[in-house]
């Protein structure tokens, strides 16, 4: 009886064993997550194409479609041609054509990160990017990392997202929070003065905190005084209530830490209670936008005139990288890239020549290309990949909405280049984090 | 007491729309006994109808101006009006201006026109079907109108002005002898109270002081009775939905200097209205009116510095607390009738 049973252990451990084995050699074999095969490499670009945000994912996924075309030869070749690495030659990815497959966000995170997985693993991308709010990034960030797929973040300004959030599958071209307050700060006070009491309204969500407490420290160390901060709900339509007790508030600027349609919103209502035509505390009462986009404050018409914001980049930018992405995309679409367009085209790109840098696909290998890498001619200057944290570090626009518009895209006008070495901080600044903060390490998947 | 004014005037316009809203809602479910969960499309239609009068009036010819580049770095594209060049600059600047009180001359008659072709060509396939099954179908079709909208204006909000000589803001403090600026309120949302004030009295006028009227309160109270003197009631029940649209349709055309539109806009407002009309009693005109104007203000006080530190998030959710304490005192809300929606 014994011998029996222990025989019959014996050949389920057997059995065990021999299924394992092939499972193992396959993890070996296919040694990252979906090693593209068959002459072709899937790209997944996960935007909001419903939502509020659709009209700026539709110009993400022009974008996408843009740096396909110019990966595999085709067009002018847009920025590759003044991108400082000349690893792209138009023949796709490590020789491998690009193919992509799309995702709706619907700008929240359970359907980024379901339609993140849905890419991964059915259609087999190899690498995710795009998303137009830091909330959908952060989670489909944290996908990325698990299922060991590269992440190149689109629209996400967040501190988190390379903060207490960032992770080592994961890299922002985009600028943030901390960097719009420190290139903003110094133009406020060489503008309004050194003495100025500033009245906060922030969209209650990870982008909206971390906006406005960068812009609160900086603009309270050149000597303003933050005297309110009240949080709104992101699903508000209506600001009325929020801004009708600013005026007697005793603060004589209000900044509207607020993005998309809640800034159209806020911005519009705060006009109409005539808030720019009054004076408070002896001066003239200001608003400040702190993150603009071109794309969206052309809902709030006539009111974002003489108002001061930041952006990542501007299709009026001279340098040769923003002229050539301007005509390419111009030509191609019939009007001027936004500044998600631009991010989510450079970031492909960077994603691609990571990996003929690399040699690989395998997200580590890409992951050690793009640590530290420093590159030029994708319109914002020299810019420099950071690996203690994946953030790039380059110039930032300070940008205010054009009093005399020439057209429907002459909206905002640059007023000030910020250079990188002004919005440096180090990686375990308390804003990201601390010391605590980590990027894990990469993981390969599979 | 100042900031007690100020909030109570925020209240009014924001109670404005609930209540032209909720007006409209309750019409149609007085009148066809139908949920009507796409009204808050017909209020975003209306909406729109001052986009496209204000897109019309801008139509433009382009011309050339050699001595200014485009973003590509061609000779830039000058537009210029039609508007302005048959009527001149100012004339025709000006009846730009006004595109948004204009828009109100087209919104009646295509908003009615579209709440009629709504009733009669899917909503009375519904009449004799449940609730929730009338549910079902008008939300559909709110989502339906919604990806229209969308397709050809886009997600992103658009901007839509009042009339310049109506932008600016009225400083009631000083009139009622509090310190300047401690009571400002827009011109705009002003005219937007007093014109809901005036569509909700027409409204109730035409109900109250017509033949017309006097037949569709009949119906209301006893539609069987009425069908057998020989009325055609669904004839007029259904003329009773397209004037509930245009109610709604008017309330968003003037709703659009406030908060640039969006194909969304209706939906921001949908669910809010029903409340105001359980709130106000099922079936109950001036019940959903005073609801409307009630919860409007109620929000506005919530939404305040002291209120969200008091209670944090008593903002998001004071509409739904009122809602359960009236519902739980009386079942059938403010001015609720006996029998309706109790079978």
């Amino acid at each position: 009886m014994s011998k029996n049973e222990l025989t019959r252990r014996s050949m389920l451990k057997a059995g065990v064993a021999g299924l394992a084995t092939p499972t193992v050699f396959a993890g070996a074999a296919y040694s990252f997550t979906n090693d593209p095969q068959g002459g072709a490499v899937t790209l997944g670009f996960n935007v909001p194409q419903t939502g509020p945000y659709a009209d700026e994912g539709a110009d993400e996924l022009r974008a996408y479609q843009l740096a396909v075309e110019h990966l595999n030869g085709g067009g002018d070749g847009g920025m590759i041609n003044t991108f400082s690495s000349k690893t792209l030659d138009g023949n796709g990815i490590l020789g491998q054509k690009v193919e992509f497959v799309t995702g709706d966000t619907q700008t929240k995170g359970d359907a980024a990160r379901a339609s993140a997985k849905s890419m991964i693993e059915k259609d087999g991308a190899i690498m995710i990017t795009g998303g137009s709010s830091s909330s959908t990034a952060i989670a489909v960030q944290g996908l990325c990392q698990e299922a060991g797929i590269i992440f190149m973040a689109g629209l996400t300004h967040s501190n988190d997202t390379t903060g207490k959030d960032r992770k080592a599958n994961g890299f922002r071209h985009f600028f943030n929070g901390y960097m719009s307050g420190a290139a903003l700060a110094p133009v406020l006070a060489n503008r309004y003065g050194t003495d100025r009491k500033a009245y906060h309204l922030t969209a209650d969500y990870t982008w909206g905190w971390t906006q406005q407490e960068s812009i609160a420290n900086s603009t309270e160390a050149l000597g303003w005084e933050t005297i309110n901060n009240v949080m709104t709900p992101l699903a508000s339509t209506d600001f009325s209530s929020y801004i009708a007790p600013v005026l007697n508030s005793g603060a004589d600027v209000l900044v509207l830490n607020h993005y998309g349609g809640n800034m159209v919103n806020s911005l519009t209502n705060a006009v109409q209670f005539g808030l720019r035509d009054r004076e408070a505390n002896g001066k003239n009462f200001e608003i400040v936008v702190p993150l603009y986009s071109r794309l969206m404050a052309r809902g709030a018409g006539e009111n974002v005139k003489g108002i001061l914001g930041s952006t990542n980049w501007h299709w009026s930018l001279p340098d040769d990288g923003s002229k050539a992405f301007v005509r390419s995309f111009g030509t191609q679409y019939g009007f001027p890239p936004s500044q998600a367009a631009h991010t989510c085209y450079v970031q492909t790109l960077l994603y691609a020549d990571a990996v003929n840098r690399a040699g690989s696909f395998n997200p580590c290998a890409v992951v050690e290309a793009l640590e530290g890498f420093e590159f030029d001619g994708l319109g914002n200057g020299p810019t420099l990949y950071r690996a203690d944290d994946h953030q790039c570090f380059k110039d930032v626009l300070v940008v205010q909405g054009k009093e005399n518009p020439t057209s429907e895209f002459d909206i905002l006008e640059v007023v000030e280049v910020t250079p990188r070495a002004q919005v440096e901080y180090p990686a375990d600044h308390p804003m990201f984090g601390g010391a605590e903060a980590s990027l894990g390490s990469c993981n390969p998947g599979a | 007491m100042d900031a007690l004014l100020l909030q109570i005037l925020n209240g009014l316009d924001k109670g404005s729309a609930y209540a032209l809203i909720a007006l409209g809602l309750t019409l149609i479910f007085g009148t066809l006994g139908v949920v009507n969960f796409a009204h808050g499309a017909l209020f975003m239609i209306g909406a729109f109808c001052a986009v496209f009068i204000q897109g019309l009036l801008n139509l433009s010819y382009e011309t050339i101006d050699e001595t200014q580049k485009d973003f590509l770095g061609n000779p830039l594209k000058v537009k210029t009006p039609y508007l302005e060049n048959w009527f001149g600059p100012e004339t025709g600047g000006a009846i730009i201006d006004w595109s948004v009180p204009l828009a109100i001359l087209f919104a009646i008659p295509v908003m009615i026109a579209v709440g009629v072709i709504m009733e009669r060509g899917l909503i009375k396939h519904f009449y004799k079907r449940p609730h929730a099954d009338q549910i079902l179908v008008t939300f559909g079709l709110a989502i339906v109108l919604q990806e229209v909208i969308k397709y050809f204006y886009g997600a992103n909000p658009i901007p839509t002005p009042a009339p310049s000589s109506l932008t600016g803001a009225f400083d009631f403090g000083v009139l009622l002898g509090f310190d300047p600026n401690a009571i400002i309120y827009p011109y705009w949302r002003m005219i937007y109270f007093v014109f809901a004030i005036a569509i909700i009295g027409s409204v109730f006028a035409f109900l109250q002081f017509t033949t017309f009227g006097m037949v569709v309160r009949a119906g209301m109270a006893d539609r069987e009775t009425v069908s057998m003197l020989g009325i055609n009631i669904d004839k007029r029940f259904t003329m009773m939905f397209g004037i509930a649209a245009a109610v709604a349709g008017l309330a968003g055309v003037m709703y659009t200097p406030i908060n640039p539109p969006n194909y969304h806009m209706g939906m921001d407002f949908l669910v809010l209205s029903f409340v105001v009309v359980v709130v106000g009693g099922m079936g109950s005109l001036p019940g959903a009116v005073l609801a409307g104007f009630l919860l409007g203000i109620l929000e506005s006080f919530a939404s305040t510095t002291w209120a969200t530190t008091t209670i944090p998030g008593i903002n998001q959710v004071i509409i739904y607390v009122v809602a359960i304490i009236v519902l739980l005192t009386r079942p059938r809300g403010l001015m609720g009738r006996k029998g309706v929606m109790e079978e």
